[in-house]
């Protein structure tokens, strides 16, 4: 970002218009203070953190829970809260000092 | 064929509204502009024009759905007054700030507290730093003449226009006005094509994204030019309007300026009751001048300054007031402009006046003028703000 060359005001389009999509290019995922970790093994594959997620952070490939997307997760746990395993969730949230 | 018509102000911008037939209106009720809408929404009721009109829960809502409907692609329009435009505050920074050519009429009437419904210029002086063009009306032969004009104005200049006549004194007055015929309307307002409509979903654009310390102010910065380039377009477009109409318009008209020493400068319907005053002192020799401004944003500083400098004493009526301003809003523009953009500075005088719909008549005026003639004579102000009919 800080290496950047930032336009001036003549070359910025007007009324701030953008292309459409660009929350998808502004990693977000730094803000987060605590992580989903995802345990594949006790997955059962009930798509409910796919459908509670605000932030659309969790991947699918062909239909199935692949794993998060951390660039954009901000940590706030819904995933974990609406998963039905039990006794041990198969999304479980850690702190981010603790994953390092 | 042109039509005289006797019908009030708020009914003449009604029936400009209907010729230029807008994609949308967005609409809350609240006196003295409720009629506007109210008219125009039997004009949508009877299917005399195409506009899709939506009756929302306030005013906050109008100009949010305004502002959705003109980003959406299609010419927008809301009308309101006071608390109204009080309450879309917020959302007039977004109108302005995203470059949507909204056209707004404005029925100019007092602020509360205390509860008034008459007018003065409180809400749009409000307003005056919000980036949208303002345009102030002598009578309602001018809104429904600048009305026409606001939309291409701003769908030039990808700016939002309001347009202003004094509450009740002209939205509930009877005049005689002469209208066009709805096709000569429309070819004058030509087809809308939005720069980047939202409904192009073949071109998806964001708008009103976040935009921290890093671009802000280049955005803000691209704002201020662009109200920078308003004055010739309005111009231009004044000019295109009397060939085609025969009308004239600029950014302030003057009366009996040429060989004047004093002068009041005054907005909106007192303009008229003054030039009874100048006349009457005309009749009796003295060199007295009056300059209506009309286009208050942008605000015409060179222009007026120089209309101004050759005057010995200038009177700026205010009616509303900067509280602990310097002075009223009018007058310190005035003041400044004439600071900085002239070397010869003429003696300046405010007039707080007409607050709440006070009245103000003829022999008021004339005492303004009684009052620059003494300072012309003694070369000496009493007092920079005066006030005109408050009980002592």
């Amino acid at each position: 970002m800080s290496e950047e060359k930032k336009k001036g005001w003549k070359e910025l389009p007007i009324g701030a218009t953008l292309e459409a999509g660009t929350a998808k290019e502004y990693k977000t995922g730094d803000w987060r203070n605590i992580r989903p970790v995802w345990n594949k093994e006790k997955c059962i594959q009930c798509l409910r953190c796919w459908i509670y997620c605000p932030d659309s952070s969790i991947i699918l490939k062909d239909g199935k829970v692949a794993g998060i997307d951390l660039d954009h997760c901000k940590g706030c746990g819904i995933c974990s809260e609406e998963c039905p395993v039990k006794p041990v969730k198969a999304i479980t949230m850690v702190s981010e000092k603790q994953s390092k | 064929m042109r039509k005289l018509l006797a019908i009030t102000g708020n009914e003449a911008i009604a029936y400009a509204m209907k010729q230029i037939n807008p994609d949308v209106v967005a609409a809350y009720p609240i006196t003295p502009a409720t009629e506007i809408v109210q008219i125009f929404s039997q004009y949508a009721a009877d299917g005399e024009v195409n506009t899709e009109f939506v009756a929302v829960e306030s005013e906050h809502s109008a100009m949010s759905a305004t502002i959705g409907a003109s980003a959406a692609g299609s010419r927008a329009m809301t009308a309101t007054s006071s608390q109204g435009l009080a309450l879309m505050w917020e959302m007039l920074y977004i109108a302005s700030a995203l470059r949507l050519p909204i056209v707004m009429p404005e029925v100019n009437r007092s602020l509360s507290a205390p509860i008034n419904i008459h007018a003065d210029h409180s809400d749009t002086m409000g307003a005056r730093d919000s980036g949208w063009i303002q345009i102030y009306c002598e009578n309602a032969q001018e809104a429904y003449d600048s009305l026409i004009q606001a939309v291409r104005i701003a769908e030039e200049c990808l700016l939002p226009i309001m347009v202003t006549i004094d509450g009740f004194i002209i939205s509930h007055a009877m005049e005689g006005v002469e209208t066009f015929e709805d096709k000569d309307v429309q070819n004058f307002i030509g087809k809308y094509k939005p720069a980047h409509p939202l409904l192009d979903i073949n071109h998806p654009i964001t708008i009103g994204a976040i935009d921290f310390n890093d671009y802000y102010f280049e955005h803000k910065r691209s704002q201020i030019e662009a109200m920078n380039k308003v004055e010739p377009v309005i111009l231009k477009i004044a000019q295109e309007f009397n060939k085609t109409f025969g009308r004239s318009y600029g950014l302030f008209e003057e009366y009996m300026m040429q060989d004047a020493e004093t002068a009041i400068v005054v907005i909106g319907s007192t303009a008229g009751t003054a030039k009874v005053a100048v006349n009457n002192l005309r009749k009796q020799g003295k060199k007295v001048g009056l300059l209506r401004l009309r286009v208050f944003r942008p605000f015409p500083a060179e222009k007026l300054s120089k209309a101004l400098s050759n005057l010995k004493a200038v009177a700026v009526l205010d009616r509303s007031t900067g509280l602990n301003a310097y002075a009223g809003p009018v007058c310190t523009e005035v003041a400044s402009s004439l600071y900085t953009n002239s070397e010869k500075k003429p003696k300046i005088l405010n007039y707080i006046y007409g607050l709440g719909g006070r009245d103000i008549f003829v022999e008021d005026i004339e005492n303004v003028y009684k009052d620059l003639e003494k300072v012309v004579k003694t070369g000496r102000t009493e007092n920079l703000i005066n006030y005109i009919g408050v009980r002592e």
